[in-house]
């Protein structure tokens, strides 16, 4: 009996063994797809009784986002309020149990309810302390956000501000906004509402045609690739067949012979269209690319609240062949492509040449730090693209320059400092009944600081007009008065 | 050092352990590190070295680890179930005390275990009689489609826990003197003609069956192991009327598993039988036979009591949608339980057991998915821990085994410590989804009166064989 009786502890050792396998299996092996499991309640019950970091603005006292405590103990328990209400909505976002997660509580999730690594854990363990999160400071500046608002003063539309040598996103307005308190009971009517579209973020969840203010990018191509120099006369008469199709000069002005930069001042639309058809589709979607068309921002967003800019066909598909080169040049397209820009890629072009043609990546938070103070992590500048080359920007800041002094976009001039800047007004609705006005620029143009891209929503009047104001206000805010 | 003094010793770890344990759970709670721990720390202690006194009284030779690692067990039970519900904590130490006594009383009462082998029938019959006893009308009534419980007044109580001794007593007693001529082997190899027959026809039948009826692949299996087997025990010349007893075994466990409708019960049964079987008799075709014959009928059950197959269905596919949030929902919780515990788990008092405003997220966490609750708070290596003491204590109770002088000691202890050994593999194989999940208790460490008594009066038994066993070794001058 007794070789029997071995042999059995001999099998219980192994079937003892295949239990700590299968423990291992489901603790650490496929731990995560179980976390990820969308069955899996724990996860967010879990962050519920954690206190998630404040958000706060770039001034780290203006506090953006904070929790409310709910019970005590063991089920304690907190929820979100937004002190700013609708102010920061669009990049802050919201974070509740039943609605989901938006905007920077999304894509800060991680550093919000302070995540841990396993080696963390132990020592937490060891502690037992309970979890806590870090705060999260933005780059959002509070007196450019309220002047951008302001400066719409409720018209649908979109304002962001970036500064140039580092990315930083110091504005990101988008209107309408919504109150994010008002999340829990009111998401079904906010999402009901297409008319406004409140819970949009205009700046990089919405497509607009750029109108004008692509010519930059054209400019660009034509300027880096060596196909044109400033001086480059063209001639600018008025219509001119362009694809085999006529193409007018606004209000069919005629401009005879023109140099390019002369062209840029006045926006005269016959001389871009042919600056596009010499350096053919290629070239353009080339450039394109290098400011980061055809792909999402780079930003620390939620990539579903994310969409690229680029040409896109009559069905919506982004295309980067067979369409109109000289229309699309000039911001527009036709059936075969059409270009289409989110405000936030506006905003990078105008910081791409404020930069020497070093485009940065652009970013929402400024640093995470612990709820002793410490800072844990401080978030660098980074190097997205060179698109072209210093000597090109150069040229190119020159050229927008005369646009703010004399051309079309003079109602953005400062006094005191420079701006450089391109209007646009592209024709929308069934009937091209409606306006798009643009307006993108920075300054100051010696040493920038500032970039900005300005767009208004279905409206009327002229990018140099309605547009060029506000960028005006933001920029003033931003860069402390300037006295006008 | 004397055997009663080491087991002393190895109390003191165990307290202390206790102490912390309650100290953490209390402290994450929020409140003061009072004297309140201390005071669980030392009545738990207390009790243990009472028993103790009681046993170096009465079994001054008993093995000298097997009392510390129940109690190990019993105190992170206890621990477990305090941080789940002190008012359950509170009962379950209510229960610990009874066993002890029932403990103590098994040991008065038995002092020899061979007169177990005087009432072995009346034993069977009895166990037999409560197993049956939750469908009786009045008494009994199902728990998650099992009939595993009866209500007495205030009192719930599940008889399998003690019928699963009863039967073991009676197994080990019958085998003791029926498994030397349950099969008679030839001392001389058939003639090749009537071996050529003895092996031509169970591969006739198999391929047969394989072509007739539309087995699977595990069916097939089933099929061909099962005729194999039953040619090798023809051929031992087997005792047929030996087998009657043994038969009804098997269509007990069948039956139990349409009266009571728990597979895990019946497997630990069964698996109990098969082990004493092949302990008895060294004949692994019988082993076969058994084993097909458990799982053919597992299988055919499986596939007509509805219960059954739902629970089966679940553990294929517990994420499976509709099922998840539904009869699945106990076992994806566990598994997302685990999953939360990692390597080293939240730490004691930290697991997430209850969902805000009320309610459980782990349905039966103190009874069925109490490994899950240790898995979350200790992680991997708590868990594997609490592993590494049942195997020790399963490893203490073979020893006992193999040290005991009489096939009837042997048998006792094999089986009783099998029987453990194989509950602990169904409730946890069942929480980690080796197996489907049933509902029987971990032995010492869940939650539930009849459980912590009956295997209080399991490590009576144990204790008792192994008394004997080491005191006739030592009057021979030899200690094991």
């Amino acid at each position: 009996m007794n070789r029997q009786i071995v042999q059995l502890f001999g099998l219980f050792t192994l079937l003892f063994g295949v239990l700590v396998i299968f423990t291992s299996r489901w603790t650490v092996l496929e731990a995560n797809s179980l976390a990820d499991n969308p069955d899996n309640r724990r996860p967010l019950i879990e962050e519920q009784r954690i206190p998630r970091g404040l958000i706060f603005a770039s001034d780290g006292r203006t506090v953006l986002a904070r929790n409310r405590a709910h019970g005590r103990g063991q089920d304690r328990t907190y929820t979100r309020t937004y002190p700013t209400g609708g102010t920061f909505a669009h990049p802050v976002g919201f974070s509740y149990i039943r609605n989901g997660r938006r905007g920077l509580e999304l894509s800060r999730n991680d550093e919000l309810v302070g995540k841990r690594d396993e080696f963390q854990s132990i020592l937490a363990g060891l502690e037992s302390a309970r979890k806590e999160g870090n705060d999260v400071v933005t780059n959002l500046d509070v007196r450019g956000t309220e002047a951008a608002r302001a400066a719409l003063a409720g018209r649908k539309g979109a304002v962001v501000a970036i500064e140039p040598k580092t990315g930083k996103v110091r504005v990101m307005v988008s209107e309408p906004e919504y109150d994010p308190n008002l999340i829990p009971s009111q998401i079904g009517q906010l999402n009901a509402d297409r008319e406004n579209q409140p819970l949009l973020n205009r700046t990089t969840q919405e497509l607009y045609p750029p109108g004008s203010t692509f010519k930059v990018v054209t400019a660009t191509a034509a300027l880096d690739s060596g196909a044109i120099k400033p001086e480059t006369i063209i001639d600018g008469s008025s219509p001119k067949t362009i694809s085999g199709v006529p193409l007018e000069n606004a209000g069919g002005e005629d401009f005879g012979q023109i140099s390019i930069t002369d062209a840029l001042t006045n926006s005269v639309n016959t001389v871009w269209a042919q600056v596009g058809e010499r350096i053919g589709r290629d070239t353009l979607v080339e450039y394109m690319r290098r400011f980061g068309f055809y792909e999402d921002p780079k930003l620390d967003y939620p990539s579903f609240q994310m969409i690229p800019s680029g040409v896109l066909n009559g069905e919506g598909e982004f295309v980067d062949d067979g369409f109109d080169v000289g229309r699309v040049a000039i911001g527009q397209g036709g059936l075969e492509g059409e270009v289409r820009a989110a405000p936030l890629q506006m905003a990078e072009v105008a910081a791409a040449v404020a930069n020497g043609g070093r485009l940065m990546k652009p970013q929402l938070t400024d640093r995470i730090v612990q709820k002793d103070g410490r800072v844990k992590e401080r978030i660098q500048p980074d190097l997205q693209s060179v698109v072209m080359k210093p000597e090109t920007a150069q040229q190119l800041a020159a050229m927008m320059s005369r646009v703010v002094e004399e051309g079309t976009g003079t109602a953005a001039a400062l006094a005191g400092i420079t701006v450089a800047g391109k209007t646009g007004t592209a024709e929308v609705g069934a009937n091209r009944e409606f306006t798009q006005p643009w307006f993108i620029c920075f300054a100051p143009v010696e040493n920038p600081r500032m970039a900005v891209a300005v767009t208004v929503e279905r409206t009327q009047g002229q990018g140099g007009t309605v547009a060029a104001p506000i960028a005006k206000a933001v920029l003033e805010a931003l860069l402390g008065g300037g006295g006008g | 050092m004397s055997a009663r003094t080491r087991e002393l010793f190895g109390l003191l770890p165990v307290s202390l352990l206790v102490a912390a344990g309650f100290a953490a759970v209390i402290s994450t709670r929020g409140q003061d590190v009072s004297d309140a721990t201390l005071t669980y720390g030392a009545f738990f202690l207390g009790l243990c070295v009472v028993a103790h006194l009681f046993i170096r009284a009465r079994l001054p030779n008993a093995d000298p680890y097997m009392f510390p690692l129940a109690s190990v067990l019993a105190g992170i039970g206890l621990v477990l179930i305090y941080r789940i519900d002190p008012e359950l904590a509170r009962e379950q130490a209510q229960w610990f005390v009874f066993g002890l006594a029932l403990f103590c009383i098994t040991i008065l009462l038995v002092e020899d275990h061979h007169v177990l082998e005087r009432y072995r029938y009346t034993i069977a019959a009895a166990s037999i009689a409560l197993l049956m006893m939750p469908r009786l009308p009045g008494i009994g009534a199902p728990v998650n489609g099992a009939y595993l419980a009866i209500k007495l007044g205030p009192i719930q109580f599940q008889p399998a826990e003690f019928a699963k001794l009863g039967i073991i007593i009676f197994l080990a007693s019958y085998l003791r003197e029926t498994g030397d001529i349950l099969v008679r082997p030839r001392l001389r190899p058939l003639p090749y003609q009537r071996q050529l027959i003895l092996w031509g026809v169970p591969a006739l039948l198999t391929l047969l069956g394989i072509a007739v009826l539309d087995l699977g692949a595990a069916g097939s299996v089933l099929l061909a192991v099962f005729l194999f087997s039953f040619a090798a025990v023809v051929r031992d010349r087997p005792s047929p009327k030996h087998f009657g007893p043994l038969l009804l075994v098997w269509g007990l466990a069948m039956l139990m598993l349409i009266v009571i409708r728990d597979l895990g019960s019946s497997l630990m049964f069964f698996g109990g039988f098969l082990t004493l079987l092949w302990v008895a008799t060294a004949r692994l075709s019988l082993i076969g036979v058994g084993a097909t014959m458990f799982f053919g009928g597992a299988f055919y059950l499986s596939q007509t009591v509805a219960h059954v197959k739902e629970r089966v269905d679940i553990w294929l596919d517990p994420f499976a949608k509709g099922v998840v949030n539904d009869e699945g929902y106990q076992l994806a919780q566990s598994l997302f339980a685990q999953a939360d515990g990692g390597l080293f788990g939240q730490g004691f008092g930290q697991a997430l057991l209850n969902v805000p405003g009320g309610g459980s997220i782990l349905p039966a966490a103190h009874t069925d998915l109490i490994y899950a609750v240790l898995a979350n708070e200790a992680g991997l290596f708590g868990a594997a821990g609490l592993i590494g003491v049942y195997l020790l204590f399963v490893y203490r109770g073979l020893r006992t085994a193999l040290s005991a002088a009489d096939g009837f000691s042997k048998l006792l202890a094999t089986g009783l410590t099998a029987v453990l050994a194989i509950q602990v593999f169904v409730i946890v194989g069942g929480v980690t989804r080796v197996i489907p999940l049933t509902g029987v208790t971990l032995p010492f460490v869940s939650y539930g009166g009849s459980s912590i008594v009956a295997n209080m009066v399991l490590l009576a038994l144990l204790l008792i064989v192994s008394d004997h066993a080491r005191s006739e070794a030592r009057r021979r001058g030899g200690l094991v």
